[in-house]
């Protein structure tokens, strides 16, 4: 699973180049994206465009990511297909994430 | 991954598919298996969007199998059995590993995610996703094997 990284001004884009985020690829998902925030801005947009599934491994991972930023550090998705969308509906998670159409809709948002 | 496949699309339109499919219990033939469930369904005319319902219902219980009930032990065989006619699919799993705890369904309650950061849940969700977007979800174990019987309405 590729991953690729860059900063603005205001935030690091990590986008994921895989259309799935599964049981199998859970934990390479989670060790790249501990690499990819490591000291970057405080602000993380992760950008699941690409990605068309997602399940409750792939959920995981991401809410462990959010996790190893810790206090201080914020993690925002953009791009959302509508299936990944309904599994953060469903489970609540869009209530703990800020989530955006689109990484421009993201990066549009200044800082809160 | 082994295979019999029938699918049948009338000319009338009505829905009509049968197949089978065994693999040997991991998450990467998980995957396999699961796009190839999906694919066969749309093909036979589910719509997309309920497609992907039973393609997440389907990793999350097949998953389950490869986690817990072969956790532990040699990987065993998953036999898939899909039966679609008209607007009901029938899917069912059989492995030979370990019961459900209590040899019942969990509950699958929703995580509690008014909580702390640290204290979000990174899992726990399986069951929950099963029972919200199945139709009827049963369980039986029969003697050594588990069958987990899952009815969509399509």
């Amino acid at each position: 699973m590729e991953l690729s990284s860059e900063d603005t001004a205001q935030a690091r884009i990590i986008t994921v180049h895989a259309d799935r985020i599964d049981a199998a690829g859970a934990i390479e998902f989670k060790e790249k994206m501990r690499s990819a925030v490591d000291e970057g801005p405080e602000r993380v947009v992760l950008d699941l465009t690409s990605v068309d599934f997602i399940d409750s491994s792939g959920l995981g991972a991401i809410v462990a990511t959010m996790k190893m930023l810790g206090q201080g550090r914020r993690l925002d998705l953009a791009g959302l297909t509508p299936l990944v969308e309904k599994v953060f509906r469903l489970t609540r998670m869009d209530t703990i994430f800020r989530l955006y159409p689109d990484r421009e809709t993201a990066l549009a948002v200044t800082s809160e | 991954m082994n295979s019999a496949a029938r699918v049948r699309q009338d000319s009338d339109s009505r829905r009509h598919a049968r197949f089978a499919l065994r693999i040997e219990a991991s998450e990467i033939n998980t995957r396999s298996v699961v796009q190839s469930v999906c694919g066969r369904l749309r093909l036979a005319g589910v719509a997309p969007l309920r497609a992907g319902d039973i393609e997440i219902v389907l990793a999350e219980a097949i998953n389950n199998v490869v986690e817990h009930a072969y956790g532990q032990s040699e990987p065993g065989p998953i036999h898939i059995s899909c039966s679609l006619r008209n607007d009901r699919l029938d899917i069912r799993i059989n492995d030979e590993g370990r019961p459900l705890p209590d040899e019942r369904l969990p509950p699958g309650r929703v995580a509690d995610v008014d909580v702390p950061l640290n204290d979000l849940p990174e899992g726990g969700f399986g069951w929950f996703l099963i029972r919200s977007l199945a139709t009827e979800v049963r369980y039986d174990r029969c003697g050594t094997r588990n069958q987990l019987s899952l009815r969509f309405k399509v």
